[in-house]
């Protein structure tokens, strides 16, 4: 017998940590430019790196958007694997599923900083329409409030929630087109190194470092955290979250990542695609007024106010947070309502910028034209008005 | 046959030093346990009267009085209690079904004091009521599945017109007790403190008397399987209407005021002949199943013009959360749920210590069974039985209600000392009891006070609770089990309570 056969690569798994929701510190760092100017990852990374102790090594991650324009039309899914056996059995089903246009190994620069390193693949998927998900899919219409309309995004949606709760050690990290979240184990200027996002352009760049309370380290509980083109990057710690989970679940959302950022991508999903919210409403039920502002609006607004709040009670994030979410079309912060965590934004010319610390914004943007601290509960947008034609690497 | 041994369970202890034979306790005591003796110019009791209420200790001017519990005169016998044997005894004597008042004194366990409460430390900060916004405002009533809006030059119409709602200042209502079972001092003082405080009551099955209209804003008309004083002004002097088909205390039973009690007034209240016995059978005789209950849903809201949400109250048994479900279905706005420790002014000792289930299983089995067929926000959960303390109030929520009713503890707010003797109709606080020497006692002013100040005290310990764990929104709380945590549980409990036990992290 030839020892060769049986190279053993350690690697850390999912597995290998009980099932442990993660509360965090964090600093989080979001740049877009709304004229769909594509940038590289060094500006994003220069950022995050400022705030290198709001971090501690255990956990780093970017979100790109507009850096796979060779594959628009393509799902683009990033996925980390525990083995080469967890990728077979994805692969399999991707296969059923899907048409793969094209598909690596995410590739990386070796560094002495990042060790332990899981299989990472992604891919470029066509949906084959049409085939039954029954046997693989719970389609039980119960489970969703709002019912299920077959369409292409849900059962992308339902797809990535199923792998990523059923299939042993593989993880679905994004699953969005034309974007891609890069995420580990390390400092996020050193996970930005690794994955080379010097090399990618995009329009659109949040990023995290982490600072999780236990010493659970484990690639897919970094952030971003995505589902379909969305991405969320958090700092805080999310007191409702049994609530909110409770919430999605009865629209058909698992939580299965053990964290409680995955649940604000959830709502997220939720309200702004799946229940058609307009972007301008969501922070009246994420971070809902309180009900002595709601008493002061005028008729209309406080009527909008209050039925918001009485039916997405279950949506209201509490506790201390600050997020920025990412899409294809827009960024989005937020505060919680009574701004229990840092955030600070800045313009100049056409890129807005969110950060944990002003030092980051100044960082990279010697003399920002407006700094200025949003408000708890008051979000910062900026839309994307069109998107650059360029090569993405 | 002398079997009848002393019956009492009360010892009264008279200090003959400290007495000053004023006849206090003689005026107090509805139930002959002092007498003035005016040969002697001297008070005595006599113990085997005494209900233990402790009015006459309360109120003796020089603290002669001491009420103690009286040690059973039976061998000690773990398996044949004293309370067998008397129990037997009386039986035996009447030939009759022992009744009883209040909730049952028995020592089942009580969920709640397995319960711990959680709070912030570090990761996330703690939020003092003091000097941050804390909410609690709580609506009862169904949510549609979903909102839709239009743009309209830029601002956002409302398209979804959402069910009729009840609006609480704090996720506390005080429960169902009619006029007939308590005073209408006590229903005065209920209904004055629900008004004030920005909650509801809820007139129980006994009508609603003509001097409590002006709190029609804050009234829950109960509509019950005797229907009394139910007529088109009494759904319309209400903000809800509630269907009750079962009360926690006595499931599967009917209610029986009998015509001594019927009075000139709850005559005219109840709508029935001065003296005859009010009967309210076991099953609604229109309800016999499921689609039953649906057509009475719809009837009382085409009665109300779909103007007011319409509950049903039922006890927890051990079927609750299909039988939920098919009220959700129904078309039920909220759901009342009494669990087995729930207070009754009359019920049947065997019924009462030995029927039904504790309502934190009841409501973690309810709650869990509407989120797994998606129907949970079609109606609010208020539970009830028991509910005492603001510790309860906030782990009731934890587990998954909207809110809790409260009645024994209003009671006990108002001066109940929980003798259990309401049956008797003889209650020396001037609560349970229609007797005008007993009733004046209760004054509805005092009442309000006691009340309000009940309320504001358990708002003000929920706030704190709260927002030491970190939440400034009672909505946040709801359901949120991870806030839970069990001890002294087994695996089976903590499974359907749907909680971890102490310990575990998250």
């Amino acid at each position: 017998m030839s020892g060769t056969e049986n190279i053993i690569i350690k690697r850390t798994k999912k597995s290998d940590y009980p099932d442990y929701n993660i509360p965090s510190g964090c600093a989080v760092f979001g740049i877009l430019n709304e004229e769909g100017l594509l940038f590289n990852g060094s500006m994003v990374i220069d950022g995050i790196a400022m705030m290198h102790d709001r971090s501690n090594g255990l956990g780093g991650g970017f979100a790109a958007y507009g850096i796979y324009p060779g594959f628009e039309n393509e799902w683009a899914f990033h996925i980390i694997y525990d083995d080469e056996s967890s990728r077979k059995n994805t692969e399999e089903i991707l296969n059923v599923y899907f048409r793969m246009v094209y598909e690596e190994e995410i590739p990386v620069r070796k560094t002495p900083q990042i060790s332990n390193i899981p299989i990472i693949y992604r891919y470029f998927l066509k949906y084959r329409e049409g085939i039954s998900a029954d046997g693989f899919l719970d389609t039980n219409p119960a489970k969703d409030r709002l019912g299920h309309d077959g369409s292409e995004e849900n059962f992308i949606a339902d797809f990535v929630m199923k792998v990523n709760s059923d299939i042993e050690g593989a993880y679905i990290i994004s699953s969005g087109k034309n974007m891609g979240i890069f995420k580990g184990v390390g400092y996020p200027e050193d996970i930005g190194n690794f994955f080379r996002l010097d090399e990618y352009k995009g329009y659109l760049w949040t990023s995290h470092g982490r600072f999780p309370t236990n010493s659970v380290g484990w690639w897919g509980g970094a952030h971003p955290f995505g589902l379909l083109g969305w991405s969320v990057v958090h700092n805080g710690e999310i007191s409702s979250y049994g609530r909110n989970q409770r919430f999605v679940d009865s629209f058909g959302y698992k939580c299965s990542l053990s964290t409680d950022t995955e649940v604000i991508a959830y709502l997220f999903d939720l309200l702004v695609r799946k229940s058609s919210i307009d972007l301008e409403l969501v922070n009246m039920i994420l971070a809902a007024p309180l009900w002595e502002q709601i008493e002061r609006m005028p008729e209309g607004d406080r009527q909008l106010a209050k039925t918001l709040r009485i039916l997405y009670g279950g949506a209201l994030v509490n506790g201390p947070f600050s997020i920025i979410v990412g899409s294809n079309n827009f960024m989005f912060a937020l505060n919680d309502r009574i701004k229990l965590r840092p955030m600070v934004a800045a313009k100049k010319e056409n890129f807005l910028f969110v950060s944990s610390e002003e030092s980051a914004i100044k960082k990279v943007c010697s003399e920002p034209e407006t700094v200025w601290h949003p408000e708890g509960g008051i979000p910062v947008i900026g839309r994307l008005k069109k998107v650059k034609a360029g090569s993405g690497r | 046959m002398a079997l009848k041994l002393d019956q009492s369970e009360f010892e009264i202890t008279r200090n003959d030093e400290k007495c000053i034979h004023c006849e206090v306790c003689v005026r107090q005591c509805s139930n002959d346990s002092h007498q003035f003796d005016a040969d002697e110019s001297a008070v005595s009791s006599k113990s085997e009267n005494c209900v233990g209420c402790h009015r006459c200790e309360s109120l003796c001017p020089t603290g002669a009085l001491k009420i103690s519990k009286k040690e059973p005169e039976f061998k000690e016998n773990y398996n044949w209690s004293a309370a067998h044997l008397k129990n037997i005894y009386k039986q035996s004597d009447s030939g009759g079904v022992i009744l009883t008042g209040m909730g049952s004194d028995k020592p089942h366990t009580v969920y709640w004091d397995h319960l711990l409460f959680n709070a912030a430390q570090v990761t996330n900060p703690s939020i003092d009521p003091l000097r941050e916004p804390m909410e609690i405002k709580t609506f009862i009533g169904r949510k549609p599945d979903k909102i839709e809006m239009e743009k309209k030059n830029g601002d956002f119409v409302l398209k979804t017109k959402i069910a009729p709602q009840l609006e609480l200042s704090t996720p506390i209502l005080f429960s169902a007790m009619s006029y007939g079972s308590i005073s209408l001092n006590a229903c005065k003082s209920l209904a004055v403190a629900a008004s004030s405080f920005g909650t509801f009551y809820n007139t129980g099955e006994g009508g609603l008397h003509r001097d409590l209209y002006q709190y029609a804003g804050n009234t829950i008309v109960q509509v019950a399987s005797g229907r009394f004083g139910v007529d088109r002004e009494y759904l319309a002097k209400a903000a809800a209407v509630e269907i009750k088909i079962g009360q926690g205390a006595k499931p599967g039973i009917g209610g029986h005021l009998p015509g001594e009690k019927v009075t000139d007034d709850i005559s005219s209240t109840r709508m029935i002949p001065e003296g005859t016995d009010a009967i309210s059978p076991a099953p609604h005789h229109d309800i016999y199943s499921i689609e039953d209950l649906a057509q009475l849903i719809f009837a009382l809201k085409e009665a109300t013009d779909y103007a007011k949400p319409v509950g049903v109250k039922v006890s927890a048994v051990h079927n609750i959360a299909p039988i939920a479900s098919g009220i959700v279905r129904a078309g039920a706005d909220y759901i009342a749920i009494d669990g087995f420790r729930g207070g009754t002014g009359a019920a049947p000792q065997v019924i009462r210590d030995n029927v039904g289930i504790p309502i934190e299983l009841a409501l973690t089995a309810v709650d869990q069974r509407l989120r797994e067929e998606g129907i949970r926000h079609r109606a609010s959960i208020i539970v009830a039985g028991s509910v005492r303390s603001s510790s309860d109030v906030i782990k009731a929520i934890a587990l998954g209600a909207d809110a809790v009713y409260i009645a024994t503890a209003a009671l006990v707010s108002l001066g109940c000392h929980l003798c259990q003797k309401c049956y008797t109709g003889r209650c020396n606080w001037g609560i349970a009891t229609q007797d005008p020497y007993l009733t004046k006692r209760l004054n509805p002013e005092i009442g309000l006070k006691r009340l309000t100040g009940l309320l504001r005290a358990w708002s003000l310990e929920i706030k704190e609770m709260l927002g030491g764990a970190g939440i400034n929104a009672i909505e946040s709380l709801r359901g949120n089990r991870e806030h839970l945590r069990g001890v002294n549980l087994s695996d089976r409990e903590l499974k359907i309570l749907g909680i971890k036990h102490a310990g575990e992290s998250w």
